[in-house]
């Protein structure tokens, strides 16, 4: 066991997967090198470059051969370098790696991961920031996680190699090298689809995942000193989303605060909010709060930490919850 | 200062048999009789299977149907060639590929009367799903063939595609990575010189399809698409050098879709009556006739005789298709993923409570 960060730990899950299973191969732009943000460094040394292998710059290309590659029988990883760029290899995505199973009925299967970097605060170019949660979570037959520690950064990339489907691996850049935790040197998975609790409270139930747990966690800490008893989960999983873990405890609660970085309009929180309302309308105390995205084009940097929610901002949105 | 040449290319067309029934002796290939024999009833299997599904469509019993008719020589031609462990990525042109690739007409029908069960799950061969969105599926053969060279397998992939994919972002994206990663694939071009009703002209200001290989780094060469030897020549070539490790090839077919685009589609609007009289001359059908003849395969009375026979079959393996159908709403929820998740489980159980 030793302090790694979230980096560390995502370079350590393909490693060892990669030692594990010769199925396992990465594809991307730049991964033979190490990546943009050293995710595979090391690993084309120790694995060689047919199985650590840059591709072409084109997304829908890395997508398109790696889902080629997954119906084959292998269980590529593919890197798109920056969040915004999946879009150029959605189609793909949606109509091929989240259907095929259902239209070959079950003849091919697409094990594969997207891993891309998503989510601002790093002061990048434009079309660097984006949080395209959503999107992932509305598409057919892909699942979508989102760790926020080292130690569910290691789990849940295994457990999304080792899934039998598509799996979206979003990995929040701002949270890459800011966290160091112990994590386990050898191998485990954290499971797809369960949330974890945080903190445990019975006033508020704040929602949110990657890289927003920093500033919910934050704004927790900070209404505690008021006197305000806050439960915090981590999502971890944006398909499935666990929604046992959200009920049970807003069944405590009666409020809830949701904190997303993507936009707002049909955003998760939408979707989570009309959960709650279709499951315990009655158990709700006040009316749920959205502190996500504003529904305007990502800024340069200057403007970034105005369109990001921040811990004040989730500070507030607490207490909107509470004085209802 | 001075300007140097420092490359120079060339394209070349392939013809065997042309449509006189000339036959280049030194170029043709060698194929068995009986191998000639099953070719050339996969030809009167196909189009008879278009005729019927066109009808059918009419009836209402066929959802939206494209036919291969003219094709043939081209998707019969390239999938005699392929070992079973070889892998074909069609798109909705090519039902005709999938007949010759051993796909049962009672299965393939299934398909086009809207049920998924008509997508070849057999595991015998490897037949990917048709791909609708145009010019999406070479991508899935240039990364199956990757795999495929990974796992020192042999097997080669074949992505069929007409000249309007050749537009789409992603033919090219796939042609590049192909070059890049010399993968064992094979692109079959079915040039029909329309995309619905955009002419081949009108695609792109390449004058030809093939040329465009010669960018990506690999061999592309024009093919009359109506010359079942060339195209079974140019095929096998372009399969050999693929298994010796020398990447891919771009066979450009040269046809004419003398059908429909589909049977939503009317192209007496857009295709004179005189261009399309021209290209059902050059027709495949007509052609292999003119060699089987010669070779004293068959005479004129076996083909009628074949037809009336193909006809007969795809008449019977149709409706044995269309009443084996069954419509199962659970379906839609169990093939979403490997292991169904609980959202998905409790969707399912809304629709169960309005089927009761």
């Amino acid at each position: 066991m030793a302090k790694i960060t979230m980096i560390e730990a995502v370079n350590q899950a393909l490693s060892q997967e990669m030692a594990r299973d010769m199925d396992v191969v990465l594809i991307g732009e730049d991964v033979g090198i190490g990546g943009v943000f050293r995710a595979t460094e090391g690993l084309q040394a120790k694995f060689g470059p047919t199985r650590v292998f840059d591709s072409p710059l084109a997304e829908s290309g890395i997508i398109g051969t790696a889902i080629g590659m997954a119906a084959y029988g292998l269980k590529p990883i593919a890197e798109i370098q920056f969040n915004s760029f999946t879009m150029m290899g959605y189609h793909q995505l949606k109509n091929h790696a989240g259907k095929l199973r259902s239209r070959s009925r079950g003849r091919f299967t697409v094990p594969l991961v997207i891993r891309t970097p998503y989510g601002g605060g790093i002061r990048p170019l434009e079309e660097h920031s984006d949080s395209l949660d959503t999107i992932y979570s509305h598409t057919p037959g892909i699942k979508a996680v989102v760790p926020s520690t080292p130690y569910d950064a290691k789990g849940l990339l295994i457990s999304a190699i080792r899934d039998p489907d598509p799996v979206v691996f979003l990995e929040p850049t701002k949270l890459y090298r800011t966290i160091k935790e112990e994590v386990p040197d050898e191998l485990y998975t954290v499971p797809i689809g369960k949330g974890i609790v945080r903190q445990e409270g019975k006033d508020v139930t704040l929602i949110s995942w990657g890289g927003m747990m920093k500033q919910t966690l934050e704004a927790a800490e900070l209404v505690k000193e008021k006197g305000i008893s806050p439960e915090v989960i981590d999502l971890r999983s944006i398909c499935p989303i666990d929604t046992d873990i959200i009920f049970s405890s807003v069944k405590k609660t009666g409020r809830v605060v949701i904190v997303h970085e993507d936009f707002r309009s049909c955003g998760l929180a939408a979707e989570i909010i009309a959960e709650l309302n279709e499951n315990m309308l009655t158990d709700l105390i006040a009316p749920p709060v959205r502190i996500v995205g504003f529904d305007c084009p990502f800024p340069l940097y200057k403007l970034e930490d105005y369109i990001m929610p921040s811990t004040d901002r989730v500070v507030s949105g607490i207490n909107k919850a509470m004085s209802f | 200062m001075a300007v140097t040449k420092i490359a120079e290319f060339k394209v070349e067309r392939l013809q065997i048999l042309d449509e006189s029934g000339n036959v280049d002796k030194e170029l043709e290939p060698k194929i068995s009789n009986d191998d000639l024999k099953k070719m050339y009833y996969c030809f009167l299997i196909s189009r008879a299977f278009d005729d019927k599904c066109t009808n059918l469509q009419r009836q209402g019993k066929v959802g939206t149907y494209a036919a291969s008719k003219g094709h043939e020589a081209i998707q019969v031609g390239t999938a005699f060639v392929l070992d079973k462990k070889d892998w074909i990525f069609p798109s909705y042109r090519d039902s005709c590929a999938q007949l010759a690739r051993g796909v049962p007409i009672s299965k393939l029908i299934q398909y086009w009367a809207g049920s998924e069960w008509g997508t070849d799950d057999s595991k015998e061969r490897n037949n990917f799903p048709m791909s609708i969105s145009v010019g999406t599926q070479q991508l899935h053969a240039v990364g199956a063939a990757y795999a495929a060279k990974y796992r020192g397998d042999k097997a080669v992939t074949l992505a069929y595609f007409g000249d309007g994919a050749t537009s789409e972002g992603d033919a090219h994206e796939a042609f590049n990575f192909a070059g890049a990663w010399k993968t064992p694939t094979i692109f079959i071009c079915q040039n029909n010189q329309y995309a619905i009703s955009v002419s081949r002209k009108t695609q792109t200001a390449a004058q030809t399809i093939a040329q465009k290989a010669i960018a990506y780094g690999f061999p592309g060469i024009q093919v009359d698409g109506n010359d079942i030897l060339a195209v079974y020549k140019a095929t096998k070539d372009a399969i050999e050098n693929a298994r010796k490790g020398n990447g891919p090839t771009l066979l450009e077919c040269e046809t004419f879709r003398i059908a429909q685009h589909t049977t939503s589609d009317d192209p007496t609007r857009y295709i004179k009556k005189e261009v399309l009289d021209e290209w059902n001359k050059k027709e495949p059908i007509i052609r292999f006739e003119k060699y089987l003849k010669a070779k004293k395969i068959y005479t004129d009375e076996d083909f009628a005789k074949l037809k009336e026979k193909a006809a007969e079959e795809v008449k019977t393996e149709i409706e044995k298709g269309l009443a084996s159908i069954k419509v199962n709403p659970d379906e839609i929820f169990q093939y979403a993923f490997a292991e169904m998740p609980d959202f998905i489980k409790k969707q399912q159980a809304e629709l169960h409570e309005v089927l009761k």
